[in-house]
């Protein structure tokens, strides 16, 4: 179902005119509020008034994380902070952490852009919603939850952590939706086995799955384990949260961006210079309506093409491709860039062989080695050697066909790659760079 | 005729094998017979025991990876060339061998080996035919 028909199906015309309008706004603002953004603008030669087009869009500088991290905490709020109602914080796992702020509106706006989503995903009013995404300064878990009550479903602010209990809840309150990171949708499907439940037992219907990026195969693994349809979500907070697009349930075909309040482009993955919407490269945002923290031509290191088809489900706005790799999680093997997507694809092509995987990467004198754990279930075990070494070296032949990286194959024992409870930790990388 | 085997995936990871063993002890099931086929990566811990759908089930519950396949035990009498006949008759036949694994009885005077096939019920066929005595579960089990 579209949640709001007006601007979701916005004719392309009006749409585009009304991104120049608010981009030019934004644009003004920051300039006028941040002096860091302003210096930046000065430095390239650029001034407010030379947005005339969207295509001017490329004059302007980028922003990255780094730029992020200088003003930490609050430098790039472009409201005092008696206007700003919430602050939310990346992990900062490999730094310091990412702070974005929001003023009443720009929470108001997130949660319409959210329960939009959850629309497109098919949820409604009638649903029970079980949210287990992380509550807290992760945008995930209050992202989804105003989302999800602006559309008037019954939410179950679950959060994450302790499994057993979310699946009783789950079972008893009949929930119909599920929201959580793809990884941990996995974590319940195999716990619920283990407690003996059937997850056709379940009512859930529904899940929307985002905050890491996850294969199609993955895609695959979980409708079948928890027999719903899985729809991908995508959001970051330095955008807004999770919201950013969606997948429609009528195509599933890329994800619709909210278009009338983020700016996207593609820029080529080494160069930065704008490319075509068709073709492949590094997604950049520019938020259009954000208050407190917008972000101007925003980096997000993740990669996807920009899909302009014409999409049955009646939504103007362009699609994303479903996003396999962020140049955060890209790996540089022997001068090869490994993506984990494309491991956990490559495993998942193969029968029998469970969603839990890990990688590790070691570094012996010069030379870069990787190794891939697999679990090993009881439908690959087998009393023959033979077998398992057939196994391993089939892994290891397909992973070399595809990625052109040679990897050690390690078969463990069932339960021992750490489950997901959250953002699934797919790689441990010993190397001292 | 076939006995029925366990086998479980072990890590190369020290204090398996002894968390294995003092599972089985815990619920009193008894080891009749094992190997430990090793790579250089993990093992494989095959296992003839007293019960093997409770022994199975239990190390399940522990968490272990548990598999179950059928076996041929064979007498042989103990004394040269016992087992040389046996792998004539194998050998004729045209049967391959997966592994195998010996053990002796108390009495001392047979034998017993224990055989993976491919093709199960074409050896018990050919080894009946020329005479070796295969034992049933029952006998194995209660040894």
């Amino acid at each position: 179902m579209i949640w709001n028909e007006e601007y979701e199906t916005l004719p392309r015309e009006a749409l585009e005119a009304l991104q120049l309008k608010r981009l030019q706004a934004q644009v003004e603002r920051v300039y006028a509020s941040v002096p860091y953004y302003r210096g930046k603008m000065d430095k390239a030669g650029v001034q407010p008034g030379d947005i005339k087009a969207l295509t001017d869009i490329k004059k302007l500088p980028f922003t990255t994380k780094e730029d992020l991290r200088k003003n930490y905490p609050f430098g790039l709020f472009t409201v005092p902070l008696e206007r700003v109602v919430r602050i939310h914080a990346s992990s900062g796992t490999t730094g310091q952490p990412t702070v974005v702020g929001y003023t009443r509106r720009d929470i108001k706006i997130w949660a319409e852009l959210m329960t939009r989503c959850l629309s497109a995903a098919g949820a409604s009013p009638q649903d029970i919603i079980h949210n287990a995404y992380g509550y807290g300064l992760f945008t995930g878990g209050l992202g989804a939850h105003y989302g999800a009550e602006n559309l008037g479903a019954t939410v179950v602010p679950v959060s994450g952590g302790n499994t057993k209990r979310q699946i009783m809840i789950m079972r008893d309150f009949k929930s119909t939706v599920l929201l959580c990171t793809p990884s941990y949708a996995l974590n319940l499907a195999e716990t619920m086995t283990e407690m003996g439940i059937d997850p056709s037992e379940m009512a859930l219907r529904v899940g929307v799955f985002g905050a890491e990026p996850w294969s199609e195969n993955m895609r695959e693994e979980i409708q079948k384990k928890l027999g719903i349809q899985a729809i991908d979500i995508y959001g970051l907070s330095e955008i807004i949260g999770p919201g950013v697009a969606i997948e429609c349930t009528e195509e599933q075909k890329g994800l619709h961006i909210m278009e009338d309040h983020f700016l996207p482009e593609i820029v080529d993955r080494d160069t930065f210079d704008p490319l075509p919407l068709g073709e492949s490269g590094e997604l950049v945002f520019t938020t259009l309506t954000k208050e407190a923290f917008p972000v101007i031509r925003y980096r997000t290191k993740d990669f996807s093409r920009i899909i302009t088809d014409h999409c049955s489900c009646g939504r103007t706005f362009y699609r994303m491709e479903k996003i396999t790799g962020r140049s955060d999680d890209m790996l540089i093997i022997r001068g090869v860039n490994v993506f984990p997507s494309q491991i956990e694809h490559v495993l998942m092509s193969i029968k029998d062989v469970e969603p839990h995987y890990q990688i590790i990467v070691n570094r012996e004198g010069s030379l870069d080695s990787m190794e891939v754990q697999v679990e090993v279930s009881e439908d690959i075990f087998s009393d023959a050697v033979k077998n398992l070494e057939t196994l391993a070296k089939q892994i290891q032949i397909e992973i070399k066909d595809l990625l052109g990286v040679s990897c050690k194959i390690s078969l463990v024992e069932p339960k021992t790659i750490q489950r997901s409870e959250g953002k699934a930790k797919r790689v441990i990388d010993n190397r001292k760079i | 005729m076939k006995v029925k085997q366990i086998a479980v995936f072990l890590e190369n990871k020290s204090g398996r094998m002894a968390e294995i063993t003092s599972v089985l002890a815990r619920n009193g099931i008894n080891i009749r017979a094992m190997s430990l086929a090793d790579t250089a990566d993990f093992g494989i811990l095959r296992l003839i025991v007293n019960d093997t759908d409770n022994a199975k089930q239990i190390l399940k519950d522990n968490g272990f990876t548990v598999g179950m396949t059928e076996v041929l035990v064979i007498e042989v009498v103990d004394k040269p060339g016992g087992l040389a006949s046996v792998l004539q008759t194998i050998k004729e036949n045209d049967l391959n061998i997966e592994y195998m694994y010996a053990f002796t009885q108390k009495s001392g005077e047979t034998g017993l080996i224990i055989f993976r096939f491919d093709e199960i019920d074409n050896a018990i066929t050919a080894l009946s035919k020329s005479g070796v005595r295969i034992l049933s579960g029952e006998e194995v089990y209660a040894i």
